[in-house]
């Protein structure tokens, strides 16, 4: 069977599941959103009451009148259209969402690429010093760093490197990438440093003892060589598995630091509405963002099984 | 017929070995420790807050809004002029109440999921593992946000109930896994031609088998939902006063946090803590018991 072959049918798969994924996340966020108890349109009003027949004529207008599986239907048609509900001043939520982007995405991507190139290093070092005091210390500040709550670490560092050193930016993004990016990318970027250091710790501690090490050794390769170039690469798969999922993850995560930091980004939308009590423009946010994580980690995966050919056995 | 006795052969859990190993290592010990302190301060906060003296969270003296640290008040006060040490000892209860309550549900679904998926296979297991897929694609907390955003009343049941029901999908599959493991060994096929229920067959026979590594989860998963609760609570979708908990305290705590940093720092730091040792405890029995590191 060819390779080809094999890569079409884990897509195929994949976005098979995809489909069942989608239609069953936006079931679940239709039910939360409409179905529980809780009037959608009193939501709608905020704290002002509202005249009945106002109530009965946006009853009909948002498709309430209608059995719960056609307005489910009603609902996805909309999300198809890019149609995520609009905000108490009817502006649509995904025209708010559109200028914001650029910013979560630019947040996400610096998180990412710190974890990538700190989390492997630090996993690298721990395996070739494998058992020291250096090992277990930075096996300890990794695993501290990932419980310290993203919003603590948050304040924390911006007192620290924004306020008290003065060296970054402390909140908004008037300086531009990357300066106004750098501290909440850390703060991001910290917390997924246990999970990456461990898996590439793990990965490479199991390479190093393995046949092809010894056979290279007996060859008279270096140290240089054979950790450079065999066992780094071989070593790479688990942690660059967690990488690869983890991106969508901070394509939908970086909720609280854009809060913290101030970061018009699609994160921060939600974290105002929040706190204002816009309940459209939460769910409609927070249904981009879920819908983002989903095809993200489907986009990554399917990257990954084409940089990796044995995955494509699977 | 066979002997029932023949049953009592059944493969025991790896116990034995697996704790004589954690209790030598202090890495384990002091985290378990730290977290029966935090039980039994959970269990019965006001001992605990009386220590300096002022130990009711509710009595606030607006007079003494976010004061600093004095005799009496080690913590200080936050802008309510309360006392902090206080709080942050009634606030354990919320976040251990909170992170067992979910882990609870979680591992309850897990259980009822993973062992018809893994049990009865075919087509139950089709549908179970479409489901799981489908909960996990809610990234972290944000089906949490939207589902809690549309619940009316939010307290420690509330959010409890709902970090659960998201919580669930990854114990699940291990438990499917480990049923799977499981349910074609002889004793087993054993039982089922003795003509023993099904039911019987999987809480006798089948669970006690398969349910440690689900268990191990479980504990880490705890120091997860603690996070997870009092993120939920600082974004505005959690825990609300009157409740006493680490979030709501972190969330007044940060907006201060130049002028009275000890109103952010002593709930953080208490919050930090139990979650580490949370995790480090999960971690620990996780080695101890991994059959991979027996070999």
């Amino acid at each position: 069977m060819g390779a080809g072959l094999g890569l079409a049918l884990r897509i195929g798969r994949r976005v098979g599941t995809l489909a069942i994924v989608f239609l069953g996340v936006t079931f679940i966020i239709y039910i939360a959103v409409y179905a529980l108890p809780g009037d959608p349109i009193r939501a709608l009003a905020g704290d002002r009451p509202l005249d009945e027949s106002i109530v009965e004529a946006l009853r009909v207008k948002y498709n309430l009148d209608l059995p719960i599986w056609q307005q489910y239907l009603a609902y996805l048609g909309g999300l198809f259209h890019g149609d995520l509900g609009s905000d108490f001043t009817g502006r649509s939520v995904g025209s708010l969402m559109a200028s914001r982007w650029p910013v979560t995405i630019a947040l996400a991507l610096t998180a990412w690429v710190m974890e990538v190139l700190v989390g492997l290093s630090i996993g690298i070092v721990q395996a070739l010093k494998k058992g020291t005091a250096l090992d277990h210390g930075l096996l300890a500040l990794t695993v501290l760093a990932s419980c310290v709550p993203v919003f603590v670490l948050g304040v924390l560092l911006q007192q620290l490197f924004g306020v008290r050193l003065g060296w970054l930016p402390v909140a908004g993004v008037r300086d531009g990438w990357p300066a106004s990016y750098l501290l909440p990318a850390m703060v991001i970027a910290l917390f997924g440093l246990s999970a990456v250091s461990r898996l590439m710790r793990g990965a490479m501690v199991d390479n190093l003892s393995a046949d092809y090490v010894r056979a290279g050794r007996a060859k008279g390769f270096g140290q240089g060589r054979i950790v450079g170039v065999h066992v780094l690469r071989n070593s790479l798969i688990p942690a660059s598995t967690y990488l690869a999922t983890d991106l969508g993850y901070l394509l939908g995560g970086t909720v609280v630091i854009e809060g913290i930091f101030n970061l018009p980004g699609v994160g921060n939308l939600l974290f105002d509405a929040i706190r204002t009590h816009e309940g459209p423009t939460v769910v409609g946010v927070s249904t981009a963002l879920i819908l983002v994580f989903l095809v993200t980690s489907v986009l990554v995966d399917v990257i990954h099984v084409g940089l990796d050919p044995r995955l494509r056995r699977a | 017929m066979l002997d029932p006795e023949l049953l009592e052969l059944a493969p025991a859990a790896p116990r034995r070995s697996g704790v004589r190993r954690l209790v030598r290592q202090w890495t384990f010990m002091v985290p378990a420790a730290v977290i029966a302190v935090l039980l039994v301060v959970s269990l019965f906060p006001s001992v605990f807050a009386g220590i300096f003296g002022n130990g009711d969270p509710r009595v606030c003296d607006l007079y003494r809004s976010a004061g600093n640290p004095t005799a009496g008040h080690p913590f200080g006060f936050d802008t309510q002029g309360c006392d902090v040490y206080a709080n942050v000892v009634y606030g354990a209860r919320s976040s251990i109440v909170v992170g067992l309550t979910a882990t609870a549900i979680s591992v309850s679904i897990a259980l009822i999921l993973g062992v018809i998926a893994g049990f009865f296979g075919g087509g139950f297991d089709q549908v179970v593992s479409r489901l799981t897929d489908i909960f996990l694609g809610f990234p972290f907390i944000l089906g949490a946000v939207v589902v809690l955003n549309s619940v009316g009343s939010r307290n420690a049941l509330s959010v409890s109930v709902v970090l659960g029901i998201f919580g669930w999908p990854t114990m699940a599959r291990l438990v499917r896994g480990s049923v799977r493991s499981v349910a074609g060994l002889d004793y087993v096929l054993a039982a089922t031609t003795m003509g023993l229920s099904r039911l019987r067959i999987i809480t006798r026979y089948v669970l006690p088998n398969a349910i440690s590594p689900v268990l191990i989860f479980a504990t880490i998963s705890i120091g997860v939902v603690i996070v997870a609760e009092s993120t939920l609570t600082y974004l505005g979708v959690g825990l609300a006063p009157p409740a006493i908990s680490w979030g709501l305290q972190i969330a007044a705590g940060s907006r201060h946090f130049q002028t009275s940093p000890h109103m952010l720092l002593y709930p953080s730091i208490f919050l930090a803590i139990t979650v580490l040792c949370v995790i480090v405890f999960g971690e620990g029995l996780r080695a101890a018991f991994d059959p991979r590191r027996h070999q």
